[in-house]
Order: structure tokens, then C-alpha cells, then sequence
């Protein structure tokens, strides 16, 4: 693996071919708002919060820092005006299903986002994928997944396997940005655990 | 049969099938494409094959069940060869008459030909109807020739001369020279160079290295795809082995959408033929060069047009789209190097290796090489496939080929790129037809569908159904395209149902940047298309929504009133009978008059007025007249004057 050479907000970064924009800038310790990224899991793209500039050659446009690999005499800016105002769209957006999110609250204020800017659609999940991911790759139960596409895109508890696991589990809880996760396991355990193993402590 | 075990080989099994065949033998094609099946073609395939027996004629003439040549406005269509007679809209009952008047005295049923609706001019030979007159069939040409189900009428009309001359005559090398002579660009979508995807994947690194064929044909009113799979499914067999020849593959899939079952089915017959024959499978043609074709149908998801979602579906892993960087020439299917082309792309490689690059890119603009299959859709008289030489204008299609909008209506504007493409307007109707022009043009060449609309399509409202849809079709994985268009569709619907708002076109504005540039693929990159080209091309009528709740194509079923003007109106009944909410108050000698308050705006009353009366008026952005006072309603009969 050769090593690449790049600019982050105008400082000199060294990276190794095969990471991504983001990885390169907290290794030097530039912070770049993330929100489905998580340093255990593979990179999902997914909120596009972490969205730069990056220039090549005098070529400029937008790349998403958690997906993009590392170039050499790559020219990235955590921020403009145009990065700003996605990020603000996107964070907007997001708050139509979760205004209440602390994290989404803190970027808002950052990005001077307006809670209200869209409808507000009642469900609370923002589809980031941090617990189905984190079941999958890091805890290898898959006891939850997305269901159904799109914007009927849903996190889905699978009864049968998590009657078994998630109740000595529960390690994506505090990933969730959002309160959803918890309120869909508690809905999934009433309505479709089987009744015998649907008891808080569940030592088998 | 015996697998073909060289190119000499080949060529005295092509001649043995030629001999055995009489070019004067009259040959009755008659189009097995779905759009004629729909019409009617398999009874009139049997009626033809039945009346041709009772008359013991089969021995001196044929019968095929060809692909789609395109005029499906028309179908069935009936070619008779060699004399090329083309009749249309033929039935079972029209059977008898075009055996005796046709094969049996060698003359022509004028009533079946094409006849001209303006100037009545009949055109007897295929060639000489319009619609194909001015079209350059160079691929979909064949379609008509061939039983789609017969190896032997491919290898009739020439067919694995290319792979054979590839194989045996040229290196791996000088194929990609040729392509890349060619400039041929793929006909998907996104329009890149084909030998540059193809080297991409030569060089990259790995034993195991995939092509395949994108069949996942979803843009709504778009067939070419299927046209091609359906009617030539050997030339796509055919472009792909070269493909895999030169690129170094030896494991090929199609990727068919689940709703193209008869392509399914002629793609596995000729898949099977192509086996036997020994131009698949182990050593073909004894070049020592393996190559296998999977078939793999799709589950019916839009996105899955969209090259890295489509491997993820052919992995057995829902149809999601990965990031780019890195592409799927570098690693693609199971993490090898892939090159995927779309249907036509590799339709388009047997002729190129035949004939040669150069000659392929005798045609066209600049940028844009060679021919393209539209699909010619919407308020056009004649609907079906066209295949045009890239550099054509806009016009042009519409008009000489399309024969203008139905009904005498003003033609408002073309949209082109399937559902993310965009409206072009009446003024840029001399636009030449090729990728750069249409992109610069705020739409795209997409995969080619072409819909035309009248002056009563509302533009808002277009843009509202295409978002619509591309909001079911959007995968959900980012924000951007998953939030952003379920927005944007809410928006939009507000707008075109009267609920627009000051503010609502730059929100919109500000979404679709956010679409553009942060969405994860081509899907929500290019979804804010519809949006972005009709606002470009007619913003006065987001204003006249937002501003006056006014639709100006009085199209928006919440923006217009019916109303029956008093002036015009005879008292004959007819719309008070056909309104099905009972809203139309009236009697025989007394002027109707519509009661708003129950009517739901089906329309049924402007059907119905007969046209010497035309007094339903629809009306929008203004108050409904009130209605006139009871004793003036009754219509007293005037004296006959002298």
C-alpha cells in the first residue's frame, strides 16, 4: 500500500491508499459531521452528512467523505458555503421525522437548520442503518434488518431471533441518533416475541 | 447437432442453410413482439399458418413469427417478402384475402397498406411507409427478417460472421481498436464510451472477470430492450462473446427484468441453440476461447437499471446502489472486475466488428455515433419503436416519423430520458439528437424513451408524476434521493391541488440541488430532472398554480370548474344523462346548468356536448359565472326566418 498526499482545510495530510476522506481527516485530526459512521462498521453513505469539497486538477465538486477513497493531490474542504447548505437541507430533512433528536439538534444549530422547513412525517427512524449494520457486522446476530423500500424503507426486528438474542444484548441501542430504535424493539417484543421468552430477564 | 468446430465450418453451415432456401419463396413475416401479441398476432399466425395449409400451400410458402419491427400503433404488422408488401392492423378474417390476392395473383391489398391520413397516398412496400422512411434501421432492421426462435434465420442473415472474424482474424486488441474507432457510447443511460468501460476491465486485475448484459429496462413507456431481447436475442448472445473475447471473460449474465417474460423465454431458446451450435460453452468454434451466459431475472425494481444496484440484486443482496469509486470494471460482481452494457450497446457490436468502426461512426453528431432506438410514445399519431441516425432533429421524429400529435393539438413539448430525463419545448424542437445535446438541453438520452405531449398536458403536473414515481422507485438507502423526493412529490402534489405557497419553487429549487449533488447514485442524482427542465422551459406555469390557482393546461383536476355556457347551450340532455354525480340540473327545453358544489370534474359533460353545440366550457383560475336566473332558462324555439 503506497502512501498518498493530500489537503484537508489547507493542512498536509499523509494517507494510505485505500482509506477514506474521512478516516484521512480524523487521523489528523479535522472533524466532519458524520451520522451513519461508525469507525466498527463498513462505510454505508447513507445520511450524506459528511459531504466535501474536493478538488482534483482545478476540478471541483462534492464527494461524500465516509465513501470516498483517498487521491493523491486531492484538495478537500470540510466546508463552504454550498457544503453548508446541503448539510442544512439534509439535516432539515432528517428533522421532518426526528426534530427531537439531540444529535440532529446539535448539527441544526450548527447549520442554523430550521426544524419546520418540511412536512413532518411521524415515524422516527432516519434509516441510518447503525443498529441492522451493527447486528450484522459486529455482533453477527442479524436480529434486525430494513424491510420493504424506499420511503416504506423500515427497521424490522425479526421476532424469532430476537426473543433469543437482543434482550442480553441491546448493544445498538445507544447508536440510535434517535429514540426509534428502543420504541420498535418494545413494539416487536409485545406484539411478536413468542410468550415464553418475552420476560425481561430471558437466562435461558 | 454437431457443435461447430471451426469458422469454415461455419460459413458451409450457413451455406448449406442458404441453399436450402429459395429467395423468391414468398415468406409471410408477421411480428411476434409482445405489443402485436397484445393486438392479436398469434391468432392471425394461426389463421395464416391454417388458410395456407387448407390451400396445401405449405410447401411453396412460408411462415415466420418475426420480432418487433417498431409500428406497433399499427399491429399486427404483416411483411410479405421478397416483394416487402407491408399491411397493417391485419386481422384473422383478412387471412383468406391476402393469400388469394397476394401469394396466389401477386397483387396488393390496398385496403391493409399504410394510406397517408393527410394526403391519402397508400405506401405498399415497408420501406416506403413514413413511419420507416426516414428512420435508419440498422439494428431493430432485422427484427422483421427472422424467426426470433430460429438460430438458422440469424445465421441466414449473417449472423456469427462477427464472432468468427473476431475469434479466428483479429486480436483481443485490435477488437478494442475497432470499438474504440467506433465511438460507440452506451445506449443505458449515462452515455460512456464503450471501449473505455471494456479496457477498464481488460486491465484490471484478477483471474475471473464478468460481463453483462443490463436488461432491466424500467423507464415507464421505454421497450426497445425488450424489442431487441424478443425479436435478436442471437445478436445480443453475439455482442457479448466478443465483449467477453476481447475484455478476457469467460462467465456472461443477462440481467432481465421480471416483467419480459416472452424475452425470458427466446433469450433461453437462443442461449440453447447458440450451446448446441458450438457458439457457446467450451471452445467455441475451436478457438480454444470458454464462454458461458447465465440468465438472471430481475425482482422488478427501477433502481436496479443502475449498474452497481443491479449486481447487488444478481448477488442475491437487495437492489441498492454502492458508492463509486470503486467502479465495478475494478470490482464489480462478487468483488471482480465487471463490465456491464446495456442491451442495445451489445447489439451494437456484431455490426461494428463486420463493418468496422469507421463505418458506425459515419453517422452522428460530434459526440454521439451511430444509430439509437427511441421508443415513441405519448399524444403522437404514430406510436412504436424508431431507430435514427444520432445528429436527427427532434422535429424531425416528431413529425415525419411520429406523422405530429394526435387530434390536431399543438405539440407543447418532448420528454426524453425516461423518468429522470427532461421537457424540451416547441422552441428547441430543431435540437439534434445525441447525448451532449439533449444533457446541455437540461434533459438526457437516458435509454431512449421518447414521450411526446400535447397543449392539455400540464407541465406541473408532469413533473409531479415523474417525482412520483421515481419517489417508489428511489432504493432508500440516502437522504437526499429517499427524503428529498418524498418532499418534492409533496410539494409538487400541493401545487397541482391548489395549494401552492409562495416559497414553494425555491424549496424545491433547494432539494433538488440537495438531489443532485449529495444522492448516491444516477437515480436521485438525475430524479430533480422533470422539476429542473419544466421550471427552466415553463416557470409561468408553476406561478399560475402557485400564484392564481390556475392551471393553464386546464389539466389539474382541483384547479378547473366545468361550466355550460347558457349562450350555447341547446337543452339537448346528453351531458345531464352522462354525469354520473347527478350534478347537472336542466330538462328538455331548459338550459342545463352545473351544480359545483356535487361536481366531481370527471369531464363526462365535455365528452359528451356535441361539438356543433361546444357549450361545456372548463375554466380555471377564475370564479364559475353564476348561474342564469330560472326564467331565462327556458329555450323558446325561433321563428323560422325568411
Amino acid at each position: 500500500m503506497s502512501e498518498m498526499l493530500l489537503q484537508i482545510d489547507g493542512k498536509e495530510v499523509r494517507a494510505k491508499e485505500g482509506i477514506t476522506v474521512l478516516q484521512a481527516a480524523q487521523s489528523a485530526g479535522i472533524y466532519i459531521p458524520t451520522l451513519c459512521h461508525h469507525e466498527k462498521l463498513e462505510p454505508f453513505g447513507g445520511c450524506r452528512i459528511c459531504i466535501v469539497e474536493a478538488e482534483t486538477n482545478g476540478f471541483k465538486r462534492l464527494v461524500v467523505s465516509c465513501v470516498y477513497p483517498v487521491e493523491n493531490n486531492l484538495i478537500i474542504k470540510t466546508r463552504s458555503e454550498k457544503v453548508d447548505r446541503i448539510r442544512k437541507t439534509l439535516i432539515e430533512l432528517m428533522m421532518a421525522h426526528a426534530p427531537d433528536s439531540p444529535e440532529l439538534q446539535k448539527l441544526a444549530e450548527v447549520y442554523n437548520a430550521d426544524r419546520d422547513r418540511f412536512d413532518k412525517d411521524s415515524s422516527f427512524c432516519i434509516h441510518c442503518g447503525l443498529c441492522v449494520r451493527y447486528c450484522t457486522e459486529v455482533v453477527k446476530k442479524n436480529a434486525i434488518g430494513f424491510i420493504d423500500r424506499g420511503i416504506n424503507k423500515e427497521i424490522c426486528f425479526v421476532p424469532s431471533v430476537a426473543s433469543k438474542e437482543c434482550n442480553d444484548c441491546k448493544q445498538c441501542f445507544p447508536l440510535c441518533p434517535t429514540s426509534y430504535l428502543q420504541a420498535a424493539f418494545v413494539l416487536t417484543e409485545s406484539l411478536a416475541f413468542p410468550k415464553d421468552s418475552s420476560k425481561p430477564s430471558s437466562k435461558e | 447437432m454437431a457443435r461447430i468446430q471451426s469458422p469454415e465450418k461455419l460459413e458451409e453451415f450457413r451455406q448449406e442453410i442458404l441453399s436450402k432456401r429459395d429467395p423468391n419463396t414468398p415468406c409471410i413475416s408477421i411480428c411476434a413482439g409482445a405489443g402485436c401479441l397484445a393486438t392479436g398476432a398469434r391468432e392471425v399466425i394461426d389463421a395464416f399458418t391454417s388458410e395456407i395449409e387448407k390451400q396445401g400451400l405449405s410447401a411453396t410458402v412460408d411462415i415466420k413469427g418475426t420480432g418487433c419491427p417498431g409500428f406497433c400503433e399499427r399491429g399486427p404488422v404483416v411483411v410479405i417478402f421478397p416483394s416487402e408488401i407491408c399491411y397493417l392492423q391485419v386481422s384473422p378474417e383478412d387471412v383468406p384475402e391476402i393469400i388469394d390476392t397476394t401469394i396466389k395473383n401477386k397483387k396488393v391489398v390496398e385496403r391493409l397498406v399504410y394510406t397517408d391520413p393527410v394526403t391519402n397516398e397508400k405506401s405498399i412496400k415497408e420501406s416506403d411507409v413514413p413511419f420507416y422512411k426516414y428512420q435508419q434501421r440498422n439494428i431493430i432492421c432485422n427484427n422483421i427478417k427472422i424467426d426470433s426462435r430460429s438460430i438458422d434465420d440469424y445465421l441466414s442473415i449473417g449472423g456469427y460472421s462477427a464472432l468468427s472474424k473476431a475469434l479466428f482474424k483479429m486480436s483481443r486488441e485490435e477488437v478494442l481498436a475497432e470499438v474504440k474507432e467506433s465511438n460507440l457510447r452506451g445506449r443505458g443511460g449515462a452515455g460512456f464510451p464503450v471501449w473505455r468501460k471494456w479496457d477498464g476491465t481488460r486491465n484490471a486485475k484478477g483471474d475471473i472477470k464478468y460481463v453483462v448484459v443490463n436488461a432491466d429496462e424500467g423507464d415507464p413507456g421505454a421497450f426497445m430492450d425488450r424489442a431487441l431481447l424478443e425479436g435478436n436475442p442471437h445478436s445480443i448472445i453475439e455482442g457479448l462473446i466478443i465483449g467477453a473475447y476481447t475484455i478476457g471473460s469467460h462467465e456472461g449474465y443477462v440481467y432481465v427484468r421480471q416483467e419480459y417474460p416472452l424475452a425470458m423465454e427466446n433469450l433461453g431458446i437462443a442461449i440453447k441453440q447458440a450451446e448446441e451450435y458450438g457458439l457457446l460453452g467450451k471452445d467455441i468454434l475451436g478457438s480454444g476461447f470458454d464462454f458461458e451466459i447465465k440468465v438472471h431475472r430481475g425482482a422488478g425494481a427501477f433502481v436496479c437499471g443502475e449498474e452497481t444496484a443491479l449486481l447487488m440484486s444478481l448477488e442475491g443482496l437487495p437492489g441498492e446502489p454502492k458508492p463509486r469509486p470503486p467502479y465495478p470494471a475494478v470490482k464489480g460482481l462478487w468483488n471482480k472486475p465487471t463490465n456491464i452494457n446495456n442491451v442495445e450497446t451489445w447489439a451494437n457490436i456484431p455490426p461494428i466488428i463486420n463493418k468496422g468502426g469507421a463505418d458506425f461512426a459515419s453517422l452522428g453528431t460530434e459526440g454521439s455515433k451511430g444509430t439509437k432506438i427511441f421508443s415513441l410514445v405519448g399524444k403522437i399519431t404514430n406510436t412504436g419503436l424508431v431507430e435514427v441516425p444520432m445528429g436527427i432533429t427532434l422535429s424531425d421524429i416528431v413529425y415525419k416519423i411520429g406523422g405530429g400529435i394526435l387530434g390536431g393539438k399543438k405539440f407543447k413539448a418532448v420528454q426524453t430520458g425516461g423518468p429522470s430525463g427532461g421537457c424540451i419545448p416547441e422552441d428547441q424542437l430543431d435540437l439534434k439528437v445525441g447525448f451532449d445535446e439533449l444533457t446541455k438541453a437540461g434533459s438526457m438520452m437516458g435509454s431512449g424513451g421518447m414521450i411526446v405531449m400535447d397543449e392539455d398536458t400540464c407541465m406541473v403536473d408532469i413533473s409531479r408524476y415523474f417525482i412520483d414515481f421515481l419517489t417508489n422507485e428511489s432504493c432508500g438507502k440516502c437522504v437526499p434521493c429517499r427524503e428529498g423526493l418524498r418532499q418534492m412529490h409533496k410539494i409538487l402534489t400541493n401545487i397541482t391541488e391548489g395549494r401552492g405557497k409562495e416559497g414553494d419553487i425555491e424549496l424545491l429549487e433547494a432539494l433538488a440541488e440537495t438531489a443532485v449533488e449529495a444522492s448516491l447514485c444516477a437515480l436521485g442524482k438525475s430524479a430533480p430532472n422533470p422539476f429542473k427542465s419544466t421550471l427552466r422551459y415553463f416557470r409561468e406555469e408553476y406561478e399560475a398554480h402557485i400564484k392564481e390557482k390556475r392551471c393553464p393546461a386546464l389539466s389539474c383536476k382541483e384547479l378547473i370548474s366545468y361550466y355550460i355556457d347558457p349562450e350555447k347551450c341547446r337543452a339537448c340532455l346528453i351531458c345531464l344523462k352522462k354525469c354520473p354525480s347527478d350534478a347537472i340540473d336542466g330538462a328538455k327545453k331548459k338550459i342545463h346548468i352545473i351544480d359545483q358544489e356535487k361536481c366531481t370534474n370527471c369531464g363526462e359533460c365535455l365528452e359528451a356536448c356535441p361539438a356543433k353545440f361546444d357549450a361545456v366550457k372548463k375554466i380555471s383560475g377564475k370564479p364559475v359565472p353564476p348561474p342564469i336566473p330560472e326564467e331565462q332558462r327556458t329555450i323558446v324555439k325561433k321563428s323560422k326566418e325568411k
